[in-house]
């Protein structure tokens, strides 16, 4: 029974982690072509890809649009929380509703849309229309998660800062927002790796300056290369490293 | 500082339900009021109405002759200690004390130099550095105490304050809230339903039911000579003889209608005012202060009463006793 167990979760886990694998071994093949025989190890894909600066540019622009976009969902995601978690509005229910909709809309649809509206009021596809759209599919995350954190542990604590005198800008600041800080963390990195990896958005919405899979994407047109393999096990290792990052220091910070 | 304040015809009603009907209180600078009653009496409505955390529905209060219409909680010359104290977990004791000071402009030095001097008021002299979280209950209601009291209010609020500690640390704390009192000199309004809680610490208990005050003075006069039945019986135990019959007593009871309530006490075989004729004990009890005994008269087989006598009187089952009332009162039926 137990090695049935056993059995299963390593099952699981190749199917999960498989193709991982698979791509970070052939990132190292000696050879023109990332698939079998594996033909030795060598690095001088790695260093084709930190050569690149096409790839290092559209690297920078992705954590740009990223970390800017996720900082914008945060802050409206945090503010539309605190408002409807606070205050009694008629229609309550039907402004959550409409603020976590976005989730269920495929991103195409979205993108779809937005290059539409961006044309109608002249933005050219750029960094910051892809940004708006990474807010766009972000801000339903962060307010989802947000509001599922506001207890009435604050709401307490807010009352009692109104109480010693603070305004609503101090209480939200001071008082709010820090007692949130773990939440927040969370919210704000998930809205980072999920704008890292969006291709369809940034693929619709950008033209000369891309981001990274949109780049990844015009390499793989000229054929499979190490050197995608390579990009993508950088990209995977960063990934890696942010769910890291937020099982050590926020995750288990909240139990 | 210190100011008093003045509930002038207040009511507060939630739809159709009244809160609070018609309720006009004075509490002089100074005083150390309980607002006392069951839950759903309206205490902690008339708390929040002073603290400005709810608005009345009509009538006026005022702090210090002025008027707190329309002021927010931000803008009174009150604070609060709730029940859940509310501390704010991100920030060290001394910070949490400092925060009424930091919002009102007090420089970092100054604040934590009086956060220091707070949290010393309340014995937790030296802590500063600590958070909430490593604090037990007592210590973080005290933290909640400096914390208010650090802006120097006129009038401080506590919302059942002691209610979430144990039965011994809240006698301990009674006697410390009312010595930061006095040390102080602040107006305190303390909400609770304990009320031997509120007479061990109240200058004045405000007796509140159903959205009324029963009953208001010092806890002497509202324990031993209540104005309603509801505050004799909600004050503690009390014998009820309704009046009216012929009663063995001498002398007799004036009147035809009302209660002649009696505290089990105030009952015992020393002569007194109101001789209550010989009555049969059917058992006592070993209570460690007293003991408690139920008697029957025996003149009046139906009169029964319960009785507190001296630790030591050797009484039995059986025995037959005249028992004297020393303090009484006749109200008037509900």
């Amino acid at each position: 029974m137990k090695a049935i167990a056993w059995a299963y979760l390593a099952a699981i886990y190749s199917f999960i982690l498989l193709p991982v694998v698979v791509l970070v071994v052939f990132s190292f093949q000696d050879g023109r072509l990332p698939v079998p025989p594996f033909q030795g190890a060598t690095v001088k894909w790695y260093a084709q890809v930190l050569a690149d600066r096409d790839l290092l540019a559209a690297l920078g622009n992705s954590a740009l649009v990223a970390v800017t976009s996720s900082a914008v969902a945060l802050v409206l995601g945090f503010l539309a929380a605190h408002g409807l978690a606070r205050v009694r509005l008629p229609g309550s229910v039907l402004m959550r509703g409409l603020l976590i909709a976005p989730l269920t809309v495929s991103y195409l649809i979205i993108a779809l849309g937005l290059l539409n509206m961006f044309n109608q009021i002249g933005l050219r596809p750029s960094l910051l229309a892809t940004g708006i759209g990474h807010v766009v599919i972000n801000l339903p995350l962060c307010f989802a998660i947000l509001y599922a954190a506001m207890g009435d542990h604050q709401k307490s604590a807010e009352r009692a800062a109104r109480d010693l005198g603070a305004g609503e800008v101090q209480v939200l600041w001071l008082v709010s927002a820090p007692m949130l800080m773990a939440p927040m963390a969370a919210a704000f990195f998930l809205s980072v790796t999920f704008s890292w990896d969006e291709f369809i958005i940034a693929f619709l919405l950008t033209r000369f300056d891309v981001t990274l899979p949109v780049e990844i994407w015009s390499m793989l047109k000229s054929g499979l290369s190490p050197k995608t393999n390579a990009i993508g096990s950088l990209v995977f290792l960063v990934s890696i490293m942010v769910v890291g990052f937020l099982e050590l220091f926020v995750f288990r910070r909240q139990k | 500082m210190t100011a008093g304040v003045a509930i002038d015809r207040v009511s507060r009603s939630y739809g159709t339900a009244k809160a609070l009907d018609d309720v006009s209180l004075e509490i002089a600078a100074g005083e150390y009021i309980v607002l006392l009653g069951p839950s759903g009496c309206g205490k902690t409505t008339l708390l929040n109405l002073i603290g400005g955390f709810d608005a009345p529905s009509s009538g006026q209060i005022s702090i210090g002759g002025r008027s707190m219409a329309g002021v927010a909680p931000k803008d009174r010359p009150t604070t609060t200690v709730f029940q859940d104290y509310a501390l704010f977990p991100h920030m060290t004791l001394a910070e949490n004390v400092a925060f009424g000071l930091r919002m009102r402009g007090v420089s970092r030095a100054a604040r934590l130099a009086r956060a220091a001097e707070m949290l010393a008021l309340v014995g937790l002299e030296g802590r500063g550095n600590r958070r909430p979280h490593e604090l037990s209950g007592g210590q973080r209601q005290r933290v909640a105490l400096a914390r208010a009291l650090a802006v120097d209010p006129d009038v401080l609020l506590l919302d059942e304050p002691l209610g979430a500690l144990d039965l011994k640390l809240r006698r301990g704390m009674q006697d410390e809230l009312k010595a930061i009192q006095r040390r102080v000199g602040t107006t305190f309004v303390h909400v609770t339903h304990d009320q031997e809680e509120a007479m061990a610490i109240a200058d004045r208990i405000v007796v509140m039911n159903a959205g009324r005050i029963e009953d208001l003075g010092p806890p002497k006069t509202v324990y031993l000579a209540p104005r309603t039945l509801f505050t004799a019986t909600f004050m503690g135990e009390v014998n009820r003889i309704p009046l009216g019959g012929t009663l063995p007593f001498d002398p007799p009871p004036a009147g035809n209608s009302g209660v002649l309530c009696i505290r089990p006490e105030s009952l015992s075989t020393a002569e007194g005012p109101l001789n209550l004729g010989p009555c049969r004990v059917d058992d006592i009890t070993f209570f460690g202060t007293h003991q408690r005994a139920h008697v029957t008269s025996v003149a009046a087989p139906d009169l029964k009463l319960t009785v507190h006598l001296p630790q030591n009187s050797p009484v039995a089952p059986g025995q037959t006793l005249t028992l004297f009332a020393h303090d009484f009162v006749v109200l008037e039926a509900q």
